[in-house]
């Protein structure tokens, strides 16, 4: 299969601070074959991610393929907590945007 | 009771207006309780510092206003958490003073307020770490020490149902909560009412953030929830928005590490088992839920405390060699601040926007800026005075920046304005911890009153 960008694969990719101390990651899907496609292909691991955001995959707090939902999610750490003067997304809303052209093998 | 239904017309009370034609529709599927959250740790610490709210007044009486007419024209009751974003006491007294407004203006018959209070003194928590009990952290945040109480100006208790439950036994009416967990205002009526907790408390997960449980994506939309003793049922009321059971299941996890799980005072919510089912178009039905109680019930703990006062400014950047160096460009001004107060005593900060401004160390793109830049500086320091100055050198001596290939020489950044603005203070999150409690009470006074007597 070649390779497709996610956002061509997900409904929904966004960001969102869950709590005031993280933020969460949340990639949803239309139907479970592309759910599946996008979860066997390895593309979206927490070691993945840990090298698109270039973090230590510690601060990587979770990571969920949830089933439910179809969607996998991951949360990160931040370095200081929401709202700390500095801090450009308060609400964590706009951290999304380098999984959208991820490319899906 | 069979069952009971509850509308929920706004996931954040205030924020932003409620819509009405669908809270209209919620109003003739006869629900026998109007509830919505008001609160949220979104906002960032300053309204908590600061003992404001972020969302204008006029949007919160215009809701209030919506709701108290439906509820007493019902006669069924209205209840409100987390008054005003923070959920403070000055925010509880902010609302409850509209509601009794409000019923003035209109005229409305007798009718019973309870209303309570959120937040926790610091010597209360004081006393605790002095006894040698735990303030335990949360997601990072290490165990709280006396100098990071001492750093906080305010705090306020994360409640669970039990104040809402105990209005209710007195008769409410009406309820005002002070700052509480978005869900217990929704599971509170339906354990009240003899609904199990199981089903009680996935209730108020699913309605918290009204038709954010829907599709297609539509805030501010009223939703209907409805318990009876084996399952919960969730109805999107917008004539065009639906809840699926993908919409359905979606929202738990939304704005949480673990979709899963979901911590109260007095237990957890486990959504593992959870069964989702289209009942009809508009309708999932939800079977599966777990209530666990804990045997030690832990009141989660907000702080914020003040940092300094704060000027903020802007700049932009269009030559492509200054662009490209820009760091240089703050290195310089913050050499200037540092030679005029010191190394330490004040912060100073720098988005630079076209570059890595929104995602600071999280963008992978920081080494290809755009054309041109704009950048935000804030000084940040203990008087008004001196963040202004840290905030104008910070700026103003990029102007001066000293790049030694540059060919303007009449000055390194454009100025949209020659100054810099005063903003408000800088908060940041001290406590975000969980307190011990024998009594799930302690830490919430309730007050019922009778208005328009």
């Amino acid at each position: 299969m070649a390779a497709l960008p996610l956002n061509q694969l997900a409904k929904t990719i966004r960001s969102k601070n869950a709590g005031v101390n993280k933020i969460t990651f949340d990639i949803i899907f239309r139907d479970k074959a592309s759910y599946e496609r996008v979860k066997r292909s390895g593309a979206i691991t927490r070691e993945a991610m840990a090298r698109l955001y270039a973090i230590p995959s510690e601060r990587i707090s979770d990571f969920v393929e949830y089933d439910p939902g179809l969607a996998i999610k991951f949360t990160v750490y931040r370095l200081q907590p929401s709202g700390s003067a500095g801090d450009g997304d308060i609400f964590g809303a706009q951290q999304y945007a380098p999984l959208l052209d991820l490319p899906i093998p | 009771m069979q069952s009971l239904k509850i509308i929920c017309p706004n996931g954040h009370l205030g924020f932003a207006p409620l819509r009405p034609e669908s809270f209209q529709l919620g109003l003739n599927a006869r629900p026998d309780y109007i509830a919505a959250d008001s609160g949220s740790d979104d906002v960032g610490p300053v309204p908590l510092g600061s003992d404001t709210s972020t969302s204008p007044k006029a949007w919160q009486r215009q809701d209030l206003e919506y709701m108290l007419l439906a509820s007493r024209r019902l006669g069924v009751p209205m209840m409100i958490g987390s008054a005003g974003d923070t959920g403070s006491n000055s925010r509880v007294d902010l609302y409850v003073a509209m509601i009794k407004d409000i019923a003035r203006q209109h005229g409305l018959a007798p009718f019973k307020l309870g209303s309570f209070y959120s937040e926790v003194p610091r010597e209360r928590v004081r006393l605790a770490l002095r006894a040698g009990q735990k303030v335990a952290g949360l997601d990072g945040y290490a165990d709280l020490t006396e100098s990071e109480l001492d750093a906080t100006d305010r705090i306020v208790a994360m409640a669970g149902v039990h104040p809402y439950v105990a209005l209710l036994q007195q008769g409410a009416d009406v309820i005002i909560g002070g700052r509480s967990s978005d869900a217990a205002i929704f599971a509170a009526p339906a354990l009240h009412h003899g609904f199990a907790a199981d089903q009680a408390y996935y209730l108020g997960k699913v309605l918290e953030c009204a038709s954010f449980c829907a599709e297609p994506y539509g805030g501010k939309e009223t939703v209907m929830g409805e318990i009876t003793a084996n399952d919960v049922r969730v109805t999107a009321m917008h004539p065009d928005q639906r809840c699926t059971v993908a919409s359905v299941s979606g929202h738990a996890m939304y704005e949480r590490s673990n979709p899963y799980e979901e911590f109260f005072a007095g237990g957890k919510l486990d959504m593992t088992h959870c069964h989702y089912e289209q009942l009809d178009e508009k309708t999932t039905r939800v079977t599966g839920s777990r209530f666990l109680p804990d045997a030690q019930v832990r009141v989660k703990l907000e702080g914020a405390g003040k940092v300094g006062e704060r000027y903020v400014g802007l700049c932009g950047i269009r030559d492509p060699y200054t662009v490209a160096h820009v760091d240089q460009v703050i290195g310089w001004a913050r050499e200037q601040v540092r030679q005029r107060f010191g190394d330490s005593g004040y912060q100073l900060h720098y988005n630079v926007y076209g570059r890595n401004g929104v995602m600071g160390d999280l963008e992978p793109l920081k080494d290809k800026p755009g054309h041109e830049l704009c950048v935000f500086v804030q000084g940040v320091a203990p008087t008004a005075e001196m963040a202004e100055e840290v905030a104008m050198i910070g700026l103003r001596q990029m102007f001066y920046a000293r790049l030694p290939d540059v060919k303007g020489t009449a000055g390194s950044v454009a100025f949209p304005l020659d100054e810099v603005l005063h903003a408000s203070p800088a908060y940041r999150w001290t406590l975000n911890h969980t307190l011990a409690v024998t009594d799930p009470m302690e830490l919430f006074d309730t007050h019922l009153v009778t208005v328009g007597a």
